[in-house]
């Protein structure tokens, strides 16, 4: 089916976030879309989807007119949406997530829910996706349940499907084969939109590319130009991809992990002896494919981490057994790694998320009254530095784009007076000007002489960033190599093959 | 969708809903007025031959309701003298300083993710220790009354303290335990007023002595009216609370909980402390309510002293949107609806109960939707940003 948006304008308020947006997705095509944290993309998809009413512009699909007023709407005239934040319920079983919204009934309107299974089946063959339509969906990894997003998509018969920043939360492998899935889906005729920040991803799969910036088309690019060129062209100057940093300064090793050690609820050891040192003005990075006991280190250097032996240091002062806010005192910086359930508050403004850890001292707090007007002197810094891209300080957190919140986090963290920095996938959908933003101030973290530790799922950022990268298999360090150590080297570790 | 999320949601969203609510639910009382009224029984007999005859009948009865509604509540028109005229917004104002206050405790907790039902028992609590300041002992009005009224709000913030703690180590739910406490309360009210602690001597009854005159709150406007020195108490403790909720750091951890633990938690706040912390505050605002029953109102210790204020002011919390001053223009909305079914069932024989229903259904307005989509684990029909 042949997609067309034409002039399509939205606004929130008086903020124009789509500004007469022209886009053409033929069949068997994937177009990519690319544009900076807060260009417009999300909102542009969800008018499409009709979760949001356009403000101008109409949408056309096959030369037709389309009038959405719900989500009901666009799935009936053949749109699949996958959002990055699924939408899916975790206590219903695939089957029952998958029907949730067009349930098949039976006579008398009895659920078939038999019918669901079979075409759940159906479609997990033709992907050779293995997924079994009884389990429950909150058992499942994010990577299984964006497969159940896709199924449920095209169970709606779709022909124009969505993905809005599919592979942010996917493991290298899982991206690998999300993009077989496309290439799949192109070659049986359906028009692709696909987001990514990632300009890999599009040079490898897009047929076509549309570039936004500031809620307006700014060009066309081809998959065959090079990364940079698409980069300059989503944030409108040029951008340097690769890290610079000066030979670390090396200081002593003020930070030490020895003999972690962690269970889960489930009994099950999910940190396996972990020991290392950072020193100050050095990078150490984790690498390894999420879920291998990164989060888990993370929540034990915060203190929330249950059940975990061993000793945790910072100056020599013991970091194990101290609640949250005196690890924070001690001058623990952390970015979490899930920004939306830990980082912040999506109900408050930014400026209050920008206090979240410091609300109850100078120059926030006196005594208990909070300071304003300090508060707001301090946000408005904080977005012109970070360069949050908001309608104002008192926009809520939940009305930014992915990326804006992801530097509202950074920000915080960064601003306070730190001994350590610890940050767990700190450049998670962001935008290539917003990473080397970030890589900037991560650098000059370090050369500001502290230890600091970052947990990267990416192994371009994890050997561009790192001065040692270690890499965690299974809640073990496998190995702690130099950053120029070969990506297949890197990628066998990784998989947990050791010599 | 857990209980949080729930309380949550069903306190969301803008000022447009509780007006709303509190319209429709008028017009449903309307509805049910009309359909009670005998004489539009009557006239529906006939309605096809004099179809007039039913609908004067009707508009007859819904207005004289709710004029009777309004003259026993804010202004009685029809009185003889001045006093009698203004009287009407006073005793509405009188009910109103309980239930706002016991409001204010409730909304201080919703804010915070607690679902603390636990008004009625607070306001015993509170009641119980101010009580027994006010008869125990004579001390001079300047002492005594302070010292009555903070014994309330000590009372209240260790009862609502108490479950916080029992929460914070136990992870027991709030809801349960505050239900639980409010029949401990009761039974325990019920009890000490029928031994030497409270019980007035000479008394069968399970009734104490007055207070003594030093330990009350001085009435405003005189002797002819009921309102008291409770009404100043619960105006500032809708700008207190304000300030806590808005202002100060604590409030600020309070709201951080409610909307997201685990980000609070991230950032260091001390849960099971602020737990404890939010239900004393919260009992503590319901302790005065009951203080000021006793040391204002009532004057003396009663079974019934708590009447229902304290499960009005979990719709009042509702209906106010946990805004301080959205929780006191719902007290005032059900200190009138309270002062005014009095005159509206003398007057024009509609039962009170319909005031009841009236309440009932704005809770239903307004927590129905989110409820019923818990219930039936439907996801929320919205936007989510990616
Ligand atoms: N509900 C809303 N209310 C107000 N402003 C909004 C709302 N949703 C989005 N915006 C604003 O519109 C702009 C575009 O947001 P959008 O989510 O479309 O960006 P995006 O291109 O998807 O960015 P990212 O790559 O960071 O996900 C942002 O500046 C955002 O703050
Ligand atoms: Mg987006």
């Amino acid at each position: 089916m042949r997609l067309e948006l034409k002039q399509i304008t939205k606004k929130f308020g008086d903020f124009t976030a789509n500004d007469k947006i022209d886009l053409v997705a033929e069949a068997g095509q994937i177009h990519c879309l690319l544009g900076e944290n807060g260009a417009g993309k999300s909102t542009l998809m969800n008018v499409l989807y009709g979760l949001y009413q356009a403000d101008g512009g109409e949408i056309l699909l096959d030369g037709q007119v389309q009038n959405f007023s719900g989500p009901g709407d666009a799935m009936a005239a053949g749109i699949g949406m996958v959002h990055q934040h699924f939408m899916l319920v975790p206590v219903f079983t695939v089957a029952e997530n998958v029907i949730l919204g067009h349930e098949p009934t039976k006579a008398l309107g009895f659920l078939d829910i038999q019918a669901a299974r079979e075409r759940v089946r159906e479609i997990s063959s033709r992907f050779g996706f293995d997924i079994d339509p009884d389990a429950i969906v909150g058992d499942l990894s994010v990577g299984v349940q964006q497969r159940v997003e896709i199924i449920k998509a095209l169970l709606g018969d779709a022909k124009v499907l969505i993905f809005d920043e599919p592979t942010a939360v996917l493991t290298p492998q899982e991206t690998d084969e999300l993009m077989g899935i496309m290439r799949q889906l192109r070659d049986e005729g359906k028009s692709i939109v696909f987001i990514t920040h990632k300009l890999r991803e599009v040079r490898e799969v897009a047929d076509k590319i549309t570039v936004i910036r500031l809620g307006k088309v700014v060009g066309e690019a081809s998959p065959t130009d090079s990364s940079e060129h698409l980069a300059s062209m989503m944030v409108g100057r040029e951008v340097d991809l690769s890290v610079h940093k000066n030979p670390a300064n090396l200081g002593e090793a003020s930070f030490k992990v020895n003999n972690l050690t962690a269970f889960n609820s489930a009994g099950s050891k999910v940190l396996d002896d972990v020991s290392f040192e950072i020193q100050k003005g050095e990078i150490f990075v984790i690498a390894g494919v999420q879920g291998n006991g990164q989060t888990e280190l993370a929540e034990a250097i915060l203190g929330i981490q249950e059940r975990v032996t061993g000793s945790i240091t910072l100056e020599g002062k013991e970091l194990l057994g101290k609640s949250v806010k005196k690890v924070l005192d001690s001058g623990v910086g952390f970015v979490p790694e899930d920004r939306t359930e830990d980082g912040l508050v999506a109900d408050f403004t930014i400026a209050e998320n920008l206090m979240l850890d410091r609300s109850d001292r100078p120059p926030f707090a006196r005594g208990v009254q909070l300071q304003l007007k300090k508060l707001h002197q301090f946000a408005e810094e904080k977005l012109k530095q970070f360069d949050i891209r908001a309608q104002s300080i008192f926009s809520k957190a939940k009305q930014l784009s992915g990326g804006n919140q992801q530097k509202v986090v950074l920000a915080r963290e960064l601003s306070r007076d730190l001994k350590v920095l610890v940050a767990s996938q700190p450049t998670r959908g962001l935008d290539v000007g917003s990473i080397e933003f970030v890589h900037e101030q991560i650098v000059a973290a370090r050369d500001g002489g502290i230890p600091v530790l970052i947990v990267a799922t990416e192994l371009d950022e994890a050997t561009q960033l790192g001065d040692r990268v270690a890499v965690m298999y299974k809640g073990k360090i496998v190995g702690i190599v130099s950053p120029d150590t070969p990506r297949e080297e890197l990628g066998k570790l990784m998989a947990g093959v050791t010599k | 969708m857990n209980q949080q999320k729930l309380i949550r949601e069903i306190f969301s969203g803008n000022a447009v809903i509780p007006i709303f609510a509190v319209l429709a639910s008028f017009i449903f009382g309307g509805i049910l007025i009309a359909f009670a009224n005998e004489e539009v029984q009557e006239a529906s007999g006939y309605f096809f031959a004099r179809p007039m005859d039913t609908i004067t009948a009707v508009l007859n009865s819904v207005f004289g309701a709710y004029d009777a509604l309004f003259r026993g509540s804010i202004f009685n028109y029809q009185a003889a003298t001045p006093q009698a005229m203004i009287k009407p917004i006073t005793e509405t104002l009188a009910f109103a300083t309980p239930i706002t206050l016991a409001g204010l405790g409730l909304a201080v907790g919703f804010r915070s993710g607690l679902f603390n039902i636990g008004g009625q028992g607070q306001i015993i609590f509170g009641a119980m220790f101010a009580g027994y300041v006010g008869l125990s002992f004579e001390a001079p009005f300047l002492i005594h009354m302070p010292m009555a009224v903070l014994a309330g709000l000590i009372g209240g913030a260790l009862w609502g303290g108490l479950v916080g703690l029992l929460k914070a180590t136990t992870g027991a739910n709030e809801v349960v335990v505050t239900i639980m406490f409010n029949y401990i309360a009761l039974l325990l009210l019920t009890y000490l007023l029928k031994t030497p602690v409270f019980q007035a001597p000479n008394q069968v009854n399970p009734i104490s002595s007055p207070v003594a005159e030093s330990s009350r709150l001085p009435g405003i406007l005189g002797d002819g009216f009921r309102l008291h020195f409770g009404l100043i108490i619960m105006l500032a403790m809708v700008f207190v609370v304000w300030w806590l909720l808005y202002r100060s750091s604590i409030g600020f951890q309070f709201r951080a909980l409610g909307f997201n633990p685990n980000a609070a938690r991230t950032a260091g706040v001390n849960i099971p402390l602020t737990y404890v912390l939010v239900m004393a505050v919260s009992g503590a605002l319901a302790g005065l309510a009951g203080a000021s029953q006793v040391l204002g109102a009532d004057k003396q210790l009663t079974v019934g002293i708590s009447a229902t204020f304290g499960i009005d002011a979990i719709t009042v919390a509702l209906l106010g949107r946990n805004n301080p001053f959205g929780v006191l223009a719902a007290g005032i909305l059900f200190g009138g609806l309270r002062s005014g079914a009095v005159l509206m069932q003398a007057n024009q024989g509609v039962p009170v109960d319909i005031v009841l229903v009236v309440q009932s259904t704005i809770v239903l307005f307004i927590a129905a939707p989110p409820l019923v989509r818990a219930l039936f684990r439907l996801p929320k029909p919205k936007a989510v940003q990616a």
